[in-house]
């Protein structure tokens, strides 16, 4: 643990490296970093050693075009991959410096602390109160009141306590889209994760949804680290800091947002966010 | 033409089971007395009586195995949808479940007598409510499969991801999205069971009397082929009033899970 903590020290300390190999490195803190990351559907290989630094409390875009492995990436970070057993991995992925792919992780602890949001709004079968309150549930025996209190606190902070105060009874189905989504903000963001993952999150959200969101991507970076894949690289460019360009499972270049979307060192990285293909 | 033919095919399909129901209705209405439902079968030629004892009886038989079947066979359909997905005992199991459905109700009461009956030495209610419990397995578990198999695999993820262990979020998510669809199974399943004739024959078999679950007890389907097949005129017309009752109670019973279809549209 604690060299590990050195190792990470080390990173910070250089900088941005140059050369050949994609930097993966940022300035910040880094709160989780993928090493030699490789990813198998049954003998097919869709990852192949992805390094990559995930800054604390900022907020880190992957881009890439479809089937370039943005979503499996993270969906190795709680280890939901695990779900489906012809999903393999190779690798270290480390949260705080130590390694989530251990035999002796807690999954379900890993997973209070890395939430994450997905693709289409999936809100429970439930009223919008028990949607809020089903993962503090899991995890913690609170009095009434202060549960509403925390489902309250995460409503707010999902930026949906306003539209929904008055029928927190009514079920979450029964929300729009983008409402839906905030909802699922909400309910992963009761459980106070450290890090949130989000898998194209406004992918299924009609344009004034999707402003809402990230205009709430922006606010929750003070409290958590956000890693956000998105095929959107207009929204890459308005909330991210860090932005990672995928392709064919490789991660072809890394660096500050703004310097990726001015001035790409990779030809590749250039073409895709110019628009000449993906 | 295919339309036409399609046409024609299901209004032969409608015209037959309009027929049906218009005879049962007819024949059974006039067997209706409040007699009918609160009192013991008459010998022949003796004026009133009715079916009480085997209108109870089904119920208590439909319902002794509702309460075996229902969760045996869903927690089998949990074990296909969920939990042994792609293990080999679930190719196993679905495969049976299939050649289970698809036996001749007659051979499951053939074999509830052998096992059930023969053993314990008497025909009784229990070994009736055994024998469409066995019927009632397959239908339960694959329905309870294909409805879980309906639950997208988002929400699953989505509950996971919260930290949940499996089975929580198979009970407290995957179960409460199926809802509509699962009770809808079962009250069609207990539809099915509750007009077999053939596995009652030889297990619950039939009664004058009102009957324990450990005797021999009436139920509406074996009282129709009993009295049916009688050349007293009183006792046939008792059996149409049995039929009428079996054909509205599944009529019901299917208007009632049709109504529980609705809702989860609705709720969609």
């Amino acid at each position: 643990m604690s060299q590990d903590n050195l190792r990470i020290k080390t990173f910070v300390d250089h900088g941005p490296e140059h050369g050949d190999e994609p930097s993966h490195k940022t300035e910040g803190t880094v709160k989780m970093s993928t090493r030699n990351l490789s990813f198998y559907y049954g003998k097919n290989q869709v990852l192949f050693d992805n390094n990559l630094d995930v800054a604390a409390n900022r907020v880190t875009a992957i881009i890439g075009p479809s089937g370039c492995g943005k979503s499996t990436h993270i969906r190795v970070y709680n280890r939901i991959f695990e779900l489906y057993r012809e999903q393999k991995v190779t690798g270290e992925v480390l949260l705080d410096g130590e390694n989530v792919l251990g035999d002796d992780v807690d999954v379900l602890r890993l997973r209070k602390r890395i939430g994450m949001i997905f693709q289409k709004p999936s809100p429970f079968p439930m009223s919008i109160f028990d949607n809020v309150a089903y993962g503090v549930r899991l995890q913690y025996r609170l009095s009434g009141s202060e549960m509403t209190e925390r489902v309250m606190r995460a409503l707010k902070r999902a930026a949906l306590w306003d539209e929904v105060k008055d029928k927190l009874k009514s079920p979450g189905t029964a929300l729009s889209g983008g409402q839906q989504q905030r909802l699922c903000i909400a309910r992963s963001i009761a459980l106070e994760p450290e890090v949130l993952l989000m898998d194209e999150p406004c992918s299924a959200i009609d344009p004034v949804g999707t402003a809402k969101i990230e205009e709430l991507i922006e606010s929750l970076k003070k409290r958590f680290t956000i890693v956000l894949v998105t095929h959107n690289m207009q929204q890459a460019a308005r909330v991210s800091d860090y932005t990672a360009f995928f392709y064919q499972g490789h991660i072809v270049e890394f660096g500050r947002t703004n310097q990726i979307f001015t001035n790409p060192a990779k030809k590749q990285t250039e073409d895709y966010i110019t628009g000449r293909f993906g | 033409m295919v339309t036409a033919l399609a046409a024609v095919s299901a209004a032969i399909g409608i015209f037959f089971f309009g027929w049906i129901l218009y005879v049962v209705l007819q024949k059974g209405a006039r067997a209706l007395t409040p007699a009918f439902f609160l009192e013991l079968p008459a010998p022949p030629g003796v004026p009133g009586g009715g079916v009480a004892n085997a209108i109870v009886g089904t119920l208590v038989i439909t319902l002794g195995a509702s309460i075996l079947g229902v969760p045996i066979g869903m927690l089998v359909g949990v074990f296909l949808a969920e939990f042994g997905r792609h293990s080999r005992l679930a190719g196993v199991i679905r495969f049976s479940s299939n050649v289970l459905m698809g036996t001749p109700s007659i051979i499951v009461g053939m074999f509830v007598y052998a096992t059930v009956v023969v053993r314990t030495g008497h025909f009784s209610g229990y070994a009736g409510a055994i024998a469409l419990a066995v019927i009632m397995l397959p239908i339960i578990a694959r329905t309870t499969e294909d409805m879980l198999h309906l639950v997208p695999h988002t929400l699953r993820e989505s509950a996971l991801a919260l930290g949940a262990p499996y089975w929580k979020m198979t009970l407290g998510v995957v179960f409460r999205a199926a809802r509509a669809g699962l009770v809808t199974g079962v009250i069609l399943a207990v539809a099915r069971v509750s007009g077999e004739t053939a596995p009652l024959l030889f297990t619950a078999l039939n009664s004058p009397n009102w009957g324990f679950p450990n005797e021999p007890m009436a139920n509406l389907t074996v009282t129709v082929f009993n009295f049916a097949m009688s050349p007293y005129e009183d006792w046939q017309q008792m059996a149409w009033g049995a039929s009428f009752m079996i054909t509205v109670g599944v009529l019901i019973v299917t208007i009632i899970s049709r109504f529980a279809m609705r809702q989860k549209a609705h709720r969609r």
